[in-house]
């Protein structure tokens, strides 16, 4: 992908975040595409491309009566969505489509018109991981946890520090879940999940949506917000057993993910303005922070708890509040998406002064796969 | 309500009928020599088809877990341990840690655990964990 050859004119989230028992997740989907097609000023018949995670992209242009010569369906998780980024960048650069909405919707609370999380019991996580009891993220993505504690020297007060940090950003956004301050003590004392973890190192569970529209960069001034143009992009799968991960401290779907986005791009980690790293639980800002190559292993959790993440930090990272504190839909990589272009068009509720690039970190499934997008306001 | 029991596949049944005979039973590539888990017809390192089944020792150690306290009907009432077991032969596989406490101070990574099966119906015996003896 060329750098800056695309960009971002259109984003926004649906209406309402939350609970929305009134809406389906097909209609959380087309709330939010039609949100970001007022944005970019666009109507259903301007766009000719789709992609879209949990419903099937022609369930998606069907339902919005759009009739593209693109569809990507790519479902790798909650970061399908910077998947989605990237395919639509290479397809717009290959001709294969001009316009290119990108939608998630899900009714995490609600279950409103919402699928199952069943896998088949003949798969190989049915065979060899879901008989243990391994059902649920909160038992699945944490496992590789106390290894990775004892590798760094990390303590449950460290993965507690990532929440609390968080939930200082969560503070300054009217949208977030959870506003309320909490201290290391109130997370330790949270109800215990699944040892280590407690529920305040757990996201949320809310109904929502987010869509991107992304077209070239030469098109990008024609619309009425200001563009956001994708630096560079990278991707990456590992295993769906988060048993079989290579390495239980460090993830190679992060690592192979983010060395693409940061090569292609041709930035620096001094470069960096603004971090999102999808946090569906307290420990994955710890692995985002290390396998990105922004701390060497064993400094993530002193980075964060010197507060060099939070407000007034040098990096600042998850500035919507996070999965932890912001939403999670099941789906987050979307949100994180949506707050790196806020940031980089200059509108986020915790605005970075003079942010000029941002790198946003998506993970799909328990370790499964990755997906990273560094996008920049400057042309 | 029973725990949810696997389904063999033709790729995977050696594995499954070996716990039913009472057999850890993993694969090892005859080319590149290197062990693995999950069962296929194939060694994931080399691309080799060239493969066979053998019997591991069962014994292995505690290499990561958490204690679940989320009501599960399907696993008793009580807390209990998810865990991942490093295999002697080098393959770590998901399973639980039964006859101890389910405490952090019972369940010390690293330590010594070996493989008892247990019988969930004729076809179907998972392999899970205990505190090694001796």
């Amino acid at each position: 992908m060329q750098p800056k050859s695309v960009a971002v004119v259109g984003a926004a989230e649906t209406t309402k975040m939350g609970k929305i028992p009134d809406v389906s997740v097909i209609g959380l989907h087309a709330d939010a595409a039609l949100n970001a097609m007022k944005d970019a000023g666009l109507k259903p018949s301007d766009i000719d491309g789709v992609a879209t995670a949990g419903v099937s992209p022609v369930e998606l242009a069907h339902y919005l009566g759009i009739t593209p010569t693109y569809a990507d369906g790519t479902s790798v998780g909650g970061c399908s969505f910077m998947l989605h980024v990237r395919h639509a960048a290479a397809a717009i650069n290959a001709g294969l489509a001009k316009t290119i909405l990108i939608t998630h919707g899900e009714s995490g609370r609600s279950r409103v018109g919402a699928g199952g999380f069943a896998r088949s019991p003949s798969s190989l996580m049915g065979q060899f991981e879901m008989p243990y009891g391994v059902t649920s993220p909160p038992t699945m993505f944490t496992v590789p946890v106390l290894r990775y504690l004892k590798a760094r020297g990390y303590t449950e007060e460290d993965l507690a520090t990532v929440a609390v940090i968080q939930r200082e950003w969560a503070a300054k956004n009217p949208r977030a879940s959870f506003k309320e301050p909490i201290t290391v003590d109130d997370v330790l004392n949270s109800p215990m999940i699944a040892w280590p973890f407690r529920m305040l190192m757990c996201c949320l569970v809310t109904d929502g949506g987010g869509a991107l529209i992304v077209t070239s960069a030469d098109r990008a001034k024609d619309f009425p917000n200001k563009p956001v143009y994708v630096l560079g992009t990278g991707e990456s799968v590992e295993t769906p057993m988060v048993s079989q991960m290579e390495d239980f401290t460090s993830s190679k779907a992060f690592r192979v993910s983010g060395k693409k986005a940061f090569e292609t791009a041709g930035i620096t980690h001094a470069d960096v303005d603004h971090l999102m790293i999808y946090d569906a639980f307290a420990h994955l800002p710890l692995y985002g922070l290390e396998d990105l190559g922004f701390c060497e292993p064993g400094e993530a959790a002193g980075f964060i708890r010197d507060r060099n993440t939070a407000i007034g930090g040098k990096l600042p990272l998850n500035t919507n509040g996070g999965g932890l504190s912001y939403m999670h839909s099941g789906m987050y990589g979307m949100y994180a998406l949506q707050e790196s272009v806020r940031q980089m068009r200059g509108i986020a509720p915790a605005q970075v002064e003079g942010a000029k690039i941002s790198v946003c970190h998506g993970v799909g499934g328990m370790f499964a796969a990755s997906g990273t997008i560094i996008f920049t306001n400057e042309k | 309500m029973p725990r949810m029991l696997p389904e063999p596949t033709p790729e995977t049944r050696h594995f499954w009928e070996g716990c039913k005979d009472g057999e850890l039973r993993l694969q090892r590539c005859t080319d590149c020599d290197h062990n693995y888990f999950p069962p296929r017809p194939f060694c994931p390192k080399c691309g080799s088809r060239d493969v066979e089944v053998f019997k591991a020792s069962g014994k292995g150690i505690l290499y990561s877990y958490v204690i679940n306290h989320r009501p599960r009907p399907d696993m008793g009432t009580e807390p209990h341990s998810i865990a991942v077991v490093e295999l002697a032969e080098g393959p770590r596989m998901m399973t639980n840690i039964i006859g101890c406490p389910q405490t952090p101070e019972a369940l010390q990574l690293d330590m010594a655990v070996e493989v008892v099966f247990e019988k969930q119906t004729d076809d179907i015996s998972l392999p899970l964990f205990q505190p090694a003896k001796g």
